[in-house]
């Protein structure tokens, strides 16, 4: 493997710079070393390569990708391993400032300032977790109050112990597996709290990590108050109504030490905005197109920066055509028409967000909410292009579909529209 | 046991600025502070705002203080490094029968020696996100870090050979012929006069020694803190005319030195002065106050919230609005008491040091000292230099170049400076008052792993020793099973 970033202030030229060292930096890194890219760099903060995997000591990476579960770290060392024989280039414990519309990086490491410049970029920089205040919870601010990604990486990084008593808000996929560790570690997980009917983490975490060691679920449920001046001494929960207000005479106590917040995740886009990318509003991510590429020409998004995804297998398959996409870059292409994929009833969000070139196009969208024997419609002039039975849709599932496009629907000028119904 | 000269019950921006006063003289000065860290009670959670001085009745002596220690800040901040912004307020009339309101204000400011005060009309308004009928423009406004500010005053009073006892409380005081014999939970201590700028605690202190004259009245202010992101909209400080009741000044909007923007405070009389949660109520109400003000606002701009406790002398029955009371006991000789230090307290802060230094010189003769160690200036933060100036930073110190704190981007070095401060207050909101690592959008999500390893690699202490912010605060319970037990 080749360290770069040694001097004091380096300024060169690379074909494909990838920011971000995680599953998806590193997928797209590797791929856009297959397509022909010669030099590929890839830029992380951390002092490791991997991004989140290292702290995600459980199984079940890699299984519809590889037909293997492999741990986290043994998932992550698979990437790593394949890059370093390609001879990628990596800056660790390096942040990227800003990059501009020409495609100069910016960034900082240990050694000083560096400028580079790269003929396409592809971003991939993660996510960071929603906190207390996302979601405004009231109450006293004491210790003992961790997002679930921060106390799993005290105790699988630093064999650091945050609480004894346990409750856990939202029932996202990295609360269900922390509930799990904790249990394995000796603490009393006393119960996740969900404000909605359903658990929004993936039904087989629900099984494995909460049904078989008996931690309760609380569903339909929030919390309405923290408590503890100095470190957790209680939580106030409470049943919600339809309309998600607490029902306040079905408050009741739950004495804990330690609150995890399992909230959500919201993607790291900073640097993007800063560049004026355009943001979706929805996904928190860039507005792309079918090849993955920004609004901002030569620069592509992928993994949970573009939107948060559910595996790191999908993760990691779509980060690779961002890769290739990246790597077949060229400067004079000319778009004639560029049409919009609008999410319509009963559909979240749809990635890419744009299309442009007729031809087959994956799109990977998330239903409002869980439904039975529904239908699909992707909807161009008013008239279904594509028409799908779904048996089940869960907003927790992301849904992928590939839709051909034909040049007549794209000439046409109008959006498309993907909407879900019954 | 130590004598001293004086004794001051409280770290806040009262006490310290007192601490750093004396200071400047030959005298053996001592702070007791029972928080982990100076600026732990309301110093640290205000608006951060730099009065004028228009708000509070002329010849009072909140007027007067707060007037003459907005003239003194900026040479302090110059001295002592801590940053200050005269961004200006202005206070908005929503209609006619407001503007009345704005014309008395600008009558007492007049009166008080504010200067530049002007009434401008709506359109006249420098804040394309703000509409209103008519506006008094307070160009003598500012801001500035309130617990930066304490911050550096009581280190560089600790570098001046001042005592500051953290995590120590004031438990019991005997009055004798040559002062106070002060008991701690960190030892005995004799002083020949004692301060008491214990903020809210300020009668706890009085009753050690005498029947108190005066009830505390704790009144809640609740805040939110909204994304950088978002910090175009506004440039100078919005505020309501103040709400007839409750002596405070409203919900306003004001820009913080770091970028940030605040909406609050609330106003809530509270039965404990230690209350100092966030409710439900509160917070939905600050938004919706605020958007009456600046409609944009998104709600997913919030990314904090806290509320501060101001120290009110007056009932909300008796309207809430007391002046302070800066006195030399008559009972017990050798008591200055601080009383009812509220709003505008950081602004007056400098003068009223200035005061109890004159009040001590009246029982002890204060020589300056030969050999006074003035503030280091500060550096600014790293990521508010230039890139010539990072990168030449770098070469001095490559932890420099490792950034810890993603949001803020703060650095390695900037997170070890913080921590070998000369108070030694070492818990991660000493670390995040002192530099800012995890005080941005993600709340230490990224960085509280990385201080935390810094603590115990760089430092030495234990992981059961680690505190969020005060001494009972701990953040983990050791290591987990199967790991190496130390």
């Amino acid at each position: 493997m080749v360290e770069l970033g040694e001097q004091e202030m380096t300024n060169q030229t690379v074909d494909v710079a990838v920011i971000g060292g995680g599953p998806a930096g590193l997928a797209a890194a590797i791929s856009a070393h297959e397509h022909g890219a010669k030099n590929v760099v890839v830029l992380d903060r951390n002092s490791w390569l991997g991004g989140i995997l290292p702290q995600c000591i459980h199984d079940g990476f890699g299984v519809e990708e590889t037909g293997k579960s492999m741990t986290g770290p043994e998932y992550a060392e698979m990437y790593i391993e394949m890059a370093e024989k390609q001879g990628i280039t990596f800056m660790r414990e390096t942040m990227v400032l800003h990059f501009d519309k020409n495609r100069k990086i910016t960034a900082i490491n240990k050694n000083g300032l560096h400028e580079i410049n790269a003929r396409s970029i592809v971003l991939a920089m993660g996510c960071r977790e929603k906190t207390r205040w996302n979601i405004m919870i009231p109450g006293d601010r004491p210790s003992g109050i961790y997002t679930a990604g921060v106390a799993q990486a005290f105790i699988n990084l630093y064999n650091i112990m945050p609480g004894k008593n346990v409750v856990i808000l939202g029932s996202g996929d990295v609360g269900l597996i922390m509930a799990r560790r904790l249990k394995f570690e000796g603490a009393n997980v006393l119960g996740v709290v969900e404000i909605l009917p359903y658990a929004s983490g993936l039904p087989r975490n629900v099984v494995q990590c909460l049904d078989d060691y008996d931690i309760p679920i609380f569903l339909n449920h929030t919390i309405t108050s923290i408590n503890g001046r100095e470190r957790l001494r209680e939580i106030t929960i409470a049943q919600v109504d339809k309309n998600m207000n607490p029902i306040l005479d079905t408050e009741k106590h739950i004495k804990c030490d330690t609150l995890l917040l399992s909230l959500g995740l919201i993607p790291e886009n900073e640097i993007t905005k800063n560049a004026d990318i355009k943001i979706d509003e929805i996904t928190g991510g860039p507005v792309v197109n079918q090849n993955l590429e920004t609004t901002l020409d030569g620069v592509y998004a992928c993994g949970n920066c573009l939107q948060v995804y559910d595996t790191v297998d999908m993760l990691a398959l779509d980060s690779r055509r961002a890769g290739k996409n990246a790597s077949n870059h060229t400067t004079d292409r000319r778009i004639k028409n560029e049409l919009e994929i609008i999410p319509g009833a009963g559909v979240r969000y749809v990635v890419p967000q744009k299309v442009n070139k007729a031809g087959i196009t994956q799109l990977n969208f998330r239903a409002e909410r869980p439904r039975e024997k529904s239908t699909l419609h992707v909807i161009a002039n008013g008239e279904d292009i594509l028409k799908k039975k779904l048996p089940w849709v869960n907003p927790a599932n992301m849904i992928k579909v590939d839709v051909d496009f034909t040049t007549e629907v794209l000439e046409s000028g109008k959006s498309l529209e993907v909407i879900i119904d019954d | 046991m130590k004598n001293f000269h004086v004794a001051i019950a409280g770290g806040g921006v009262i006490g310290s600025a007192i601490a750093w006063e004396l200071s400047k003289y030959e005298l053996d000065v001592v702070v007791f502070e029972m928080g982990s860290d100076v600026a732990s009670g309301s110093s640290k959670a205000n608006s951060g705002v730099i009065h004028s001085g228009i708000n509070s009745a002329t010849s009072s002596l909140k007027a007067r203080f707060c007037v003459e220690g907005n003239k003194i800040l900026q040479s302090l901040a110059d001295e002592m490094g801590f940053q200050l912004q005269w961004i200006g307020k202005y206070v908005i009339a929503k209609n006619h029968d407001e503007r009345k309101e704005l014309e008395r204000l600008k009558k007492v400011g007049d009166a008080n020696g504010v200067f530049k005060l002007k009434i401008v009309e709506g359109g006249e308004v420098n804040e394309p996100n703000v509409s209103c009928h008519s506006a008094l423009w307070v160009p003598t406004a500012g801001i500035t870090s309130p617990y930066e500010f304490t911050i550096a005053l009581a280190e560089n009073a600790a570098i001046n050979n001042v005592k500051i006892l953290l995590e120590t409380e004031v438990k019991n005081i005997e009055k004798n012929k040559d002062g106070f014999l002060i008991k701690t939970n960190n030892g005995e201590f004799h002083s020949k006069l004692l301060v008491n700028a214990a903020g809210l605690n300020c009668r706890n202190i009085v009753s050690m020694l005498e029947e108190p004259d005066f009830q505390i009245y704790p009144c809640r202010g609740e805040y939110l803190v909204l994304d950088k992101n978002y910090n175009s909209l506004v440039k100078s400080m919005i505020y309501p005319v103040p709400p007839k009741e409750l002596g405070v000044l409203g919900v306003h909007i004001t820009p913080t030195i770091e970028g940030n923007i605040l909406l609050g405070p609330s106003a809530e009389f509270v039965d404990d002065a230690k209350d100092k949660k966030t409710t439900k109520e509160m917070m939905e109400n600050l938004l919706k106050e605020a958007k009456e003000i600046i409609p944009t606002i998104p709600d997913k701009a919030v990314i904090n919230a806290y509320s501060g406790i101001r120290c009110k002398l007056a009932s909300p029955e008796e309207g809430g609005w007391a002046d302070y009371r800066i006195e030399n006991s008559k009972l017990t000789p050798g008591l200055i008491n601080l009383l009812g230090i509220e709003s505008p307290g950081l602004t007056a802060a400098p003068a009223i040091a200035k005061e109890v230094a004159r009040m001590i010189s009246q029982s002890i003769d204060l020589k300056t000292k030969d050999k006074f160690i003035p503030a280091k200036k500060k550096r600014k933060r790293f990521y508010g230099l230039s890139e010539k100036e990072q990168a030449n930073l770098i070469k001095q110190d490559e932890r420099w170049g490792r950034i810890i704190c993603r949001c803020e981007q703060i650095t390695e070095k900037e997170v070890i400076d913080a921590l070998s401060n000369p108070l030694g207050a070492k818990t991660l909101s000493s670390v995040k008052y002192r530099c800012r690592a995890g005080m941005g959008r993600c709340q230490g999500g990224f960085c509280t792993q990385h201080i935390v390893r810094i603590m115990e690699e760089k430092f030495n202490m234990n992981v059961k020793d680690i505190k969020l912010k005060s001494p009972d605060t701990n953040l983990f319970y050791g290591r987990t099973r199967g790991a190496r037990n130390d």
